[in-house]
């Protein structure tokens, strides 16, 4: 299981790399351009990469970020075992269930 | 060689405090030599650990201003210089017996919790195994063979001090020579290794590698196990 979790949270990292890159990118892009908010959704409203490649950035956020926080507090605190596992479980569908609704939104969809 | 050398020893166990005392310096005087001086000549109480004084039992590893170190074979001029200040503590992440002596048990449970032990199988070998010294297999296992248990790296480790559970790295140092050894018919060590204390906690701060006096590299060591737990779980047979 722990390799499973190790492999999944490298992996994810190598999706990360790219999806915050773009990201920046975009957010570069968009301020140099003066782009209002309207601009940015009109651009992104109905465009299928925005939609790709924002749920990969989410799905791996979901995946890496609970992993990571759950090796940090098992070195950090006592907390261990089925309930920090159950905690993270939760916390990962919470990422995913609020940045899915942040990028359905900016998708319009 | 002359002059006197300050010299500031922990006494007590968890709770203690630092007791100075003077010492005469020496040629080629080491810390161990120290410690004993002290303890013959000053403070008979002294508690510390030591047995065959030449690097080989591992026994004798303390805090020297501040770096884990085998006392034996570390000169008091590498450690101060010009300078005149000593201090020794016992090792960091192990549990103070006493003064400079530290309880062991932990550390050697461990070797034991990750299978650091030959496992020759159920029947004894027919015949005699070939193992060319030349292969990648026995290179790898050469490399750290040649530990002596001394709890050094174990001290220097960061995540030890951190999840007390962590296997450390002389344990895992171990199971990787083993797994390299091809007489060896333990299956089940990687499964040993491949737990949330094991290989995969290692943050390759790479002290245990900075501070071994062997100059083995545990981190390699426990590099090669996360390689091979991984292969093992992405072919689904952890």
């Amino acid at each position: 299981m722990t390799a499973i979790l190790f492999l999944a949270q490298r992996a994810t990292a190598f999706v990360l790399a790219a999806a915050v890159a773009i990201h920046l990118g975009t957010i570069l892009y968009a301020t140099r351009a003066d782009l209002t908010a309207a601009d940015i959704l009109a651009r992104t409203h109905g465009n299928l990469w925005f939609l790709l490649v924002y749920v990969a950035f989410v799905l791996a956020v979901a995946i890496h970020a609970p992993i990571g926080l759950r090796n940090v507090l098992r070195e950090w605190t006592f907390w261990r075992g089925r309930s920090l596992d159950f905690a993270l479980a939760l916390f990962s569908l919470l990422l995913l269930a609020l940045g899915l609704r942040a990028v359905l939104a900016v998708y319009g969809a | 060689m002359s002059g006197m050398l300050q010299v500031e020893v922990w006494r007590g166990a968890a709770a203690g405090k630092f007791q100075t005392f003077a010492i005469q310096r020496r040629e080629h005087q080491t810390i161990l030599d120290v410690v004993t001086e002290i303890q013959r000549e000053h403070d008979a109480t002294l508690s510390y650990r030591f047995a065959c004084r030449v690097g080989m039992c591992g026994s004798c590893a303390m805090v020297v201003n501040g770096r884990p170190r085998w006392t034996c074979r570390t000169r008091v001029r590498e450690v101060v210089g010009g300078g005149e200040r000593l201090r020794l503590e016992p090792l960091r992440n192990f549990t103070v017996v006493k003064d400079l002596a530290v309880e062991m048990t932990q550390f050697f449970d461990k070797w034991k919790a990750a299978h650091g032990y030959f496992e020759p199988g159920r029947e004894p070998a027919a015949d005699f195994a070939v193992v060319p010294p030349a292969s990648p297999q026995r290179q790898a296992a050469d490399a750290g063979i040649e530990c002596i248990g001394c709890g050094v790296c174990y001290s220097a480790c960061d995540v030890v001090s951190w999840d007390r559970d962590y296997l450390g790295p002389a344990a895992l140092n171990r199971a990787w020579t083993l797994i390299n050894d091809v007489r060896d018919r333990d299956a089940t060590r990687l499964s040993a290794v491949g737990g949330s204390d094991g290989c995969q906690a290692c943050h390759t701060h790479m002290s245990c590698t900075s501070f071994c006096p062997k100059a083995i590299a545990p981190t390699y060591a426990i590099a090669g196990l996360k390689r091979a737990v991984l292969r093992r779980a992405w072919r689904g047979t952890s």
